[in-house]
């Protein structure tokens, strides 16, 4: 069957309405108490976790893609993005708001102390204009740079992950995970990109000879 | 259902300014909490087994955290590195009989019934600040007894220069045991001179009631001018040593944990600042409180490192 312009704009709205139940989750927790002994890390940690993993979900839509051969994944790009940064945001409120309580000393007591918040901010640098130039106008208005902008998510990615990796006190069982995955989506990747050379060697080669042989 | 409030003090009847002003912060915070958190608490320490045992003069008068929220916050990775985890999976642990082995620099080493020394030893009520080396602190009233008394019936020898401190090791029940995300058994250690002094303690309930297994039952130490992970839980093994034992996180990330592990908020953790730290049980909205140097103990406890620098001896 063949999905239409209306059918994929319900789909599209199913996905942001799932997409924002982790928010709501933690908001609800909240305000019924039951975020437990440390409701600020609570959130805060929570927050990280949708963040990072709304980033490797955006960053699996192209494998998917590469893999299956179909299309339909990549409608889902922005989105994704958009909510990784939704997340982003929130995971950096609750640590200026709610645990530095917008404390200018504690800030720049804790932040040169600490190398793991130092990526994680870098992390939200690079996504923060990924986020701003997402919509369609900009796209158009960035023309071939705005792939080439758009690239950073890979960078993002890393970042995250050293950020992760940093501030972990002993048990690495999580980061390893999210590493792992992001490697994965990496790779599928880079081996695209070399098969599509070695394929468009390959056609050069068989262009030249056919021109020989002509 | 747990009927949780932010405060705790109608158990011990204390009212600081502290406890004041983190009540108004609380109702300030209302709008977020829930009607429930709103009720007045049945007290914590009614039916528990230490409810007529005197308070020791060493308590501080801080506001102490929710017992719910010090029962279910615990680094127990013997169990799990999950702290809500952990709670749950120290319930299998059986505590009694329990033996601890006293050995080494001692004129009486043997195997030690708890029961019997838990009769040698007058338990009290000790109210004290715990800080995490992770940045958030507790107010904890534990039921215990002082360490020294106790290592004086053992009569240490000259040699005696440490004591050291085993945790049971048993990976069947303690499942984290099974990873090696530290080296089990679990090993803490004192100088003596820390471990003669009238604020450590042996602690063996909390709250008036008996220890719960995730808070180190039955038996665990508690320093309180060093970081929690100094006060190893569910000892089985005490010896007197001439030598400085090397310590569990010690060995585990020697640059990051030292042997000394005394609270000092002018001594950042490699990776984190320590001169905040997060109280449990207050308002979101309530700031980190300013960590004191030795957790607040100083005064008691400052002269023991007096030729000594700290962010060497850390």
């Amino acid at each position: 069957m063949l999905l239409n312009k209306q059918h994929w704009a319900v789909i599209k709205f199913l996905v942001f309405t799932l997409s924002l139940l982790p928010f709501f989750e933690l908001l609800f927790a909240g305000i019924n108490d039951q975020l437990g002994a440390n409701p600020i890390e609570t959130l805060h940690f929570g927050f990280g976790d949708w963040a990072l993993r709304f980033l490797c979900i955006g960053l699996a839509l192209t494998p998917i893609k590469i893999i299956t051969g179909q299309s339909w994944p990549v409608r889902f790009r922005r989105m994704m993005g958009l909510f990784a940064f939704f997340y982003a945001s929130l995971h950096l409120l609750v640590y200026v708001v709610l645990d530095l309580s917008l404390s200018w000393t504690a800030l720049i007591d804790e932040v040169p102390k600490s190398p793991y918040i130092l990526a994680g901010l870098v992390t939200y640098l690079l996504l923060l204009p990924l986020a701003l130039t997402s919509t369609s106008l900009m796209q158009k208005r960035f023309g071939r740079y705005w792939l080439v902008l758009h690239r950073s998510v890979y960078a993002a990615a890393i970042t995250a992950l050293v950020h992760y990796f940093w501030l972990v006190k002993k048990d690495y069982t999580q980061p390893l995970i999210y590493a792992a995955v992001v490697t994965m989506l990496l790779t599928v990747r880079v081996v695209n990109f070399y098969q599509k050379q070695i394929r468009s060697v390959r056609l050069g080669q068989k262009k030249t000879t056919n021109k020989i042989s002509r | 259902m747990l009927i949780k409030s932010k405060t705790e003090i109608a158990s011990h009847e204390i009212t600081d300014q502290a406890v004041f002003e983190s009540r108004r912060q609380f109702i300030k915070a209302a709008s977020v909490l829930s009607a429930s958190a709103l009720l007045p608490k049945v007290s914590q320490a009614e039916a528990g087994k230490y409810t007529n045992i005197t308070r020791s003069a060493l308590s501080t008068t801080a506001a102490v955290t929710d017992r719910a929220d010090a029962m279910s916050y615990t680094n127990y990775y013997e169990f799990s590195t999950n702290k809500q985890d952990s709670s749950v999976l120290a319930r299998g642990l059986a505590t009694n009989p329990w033996t601890v082995e006293v050995s080494g620099e001692t004129e009486k080493p043997g195997k030690y019934n708890l029961e019997d020394i838990l009769q040698a030893n007058p338990v009290e009520e000790r109210i004290y600040r715990f800080r995490c080396v992770e940045a958030w602190s507790m107010v904890v009233p534990w039921v215990g007894f002082p360490l020294g008394e106790m290592l004086k019936k053992f009569k240490p020898t000259s040699k005696a220069k440490f004591v050291q401190f085993t945790t049971l090791h048993n990976p069947d029940i303690m499942v984290g045991q099974r990873s090696h995300v530290l080296e089990w058994p679990y090993v803490e250690g004192l100088r003596m001179d820390e471990a003669m002094h009238p604020l450590t303690i042996l602690a063996t309930g909390m709250y008036g009631d008996t220890l719960p297994n995730q808070n180190g039952a039955p038996l665990r130490l508690i320093v309180p001018w060093k970081y929690g992970f100094k006060s190893i839980k569910a000892i089985v093994k005490i010896e007197f040593t001439e030598t400085m034992p090397t310590t569990a996180w010690n060995k585990s990330a020697p640059g990051e944990y030292g042997f000394y592990a005394n609270v000092n908020p002018e001594v950042p953790h490699p990776r984190w600042s320590q001169s905040r730290e997060r109280v449990l049980g207050l308002s979101i909205f309530a700031p980190k409180r300013e960590t004191e140097k030795f957790n607040g103990y100083g005064e008691q406890v400052a002269s023991l490192y007096s030729d000594m620098d700290l962010a060497k001896f850390f």
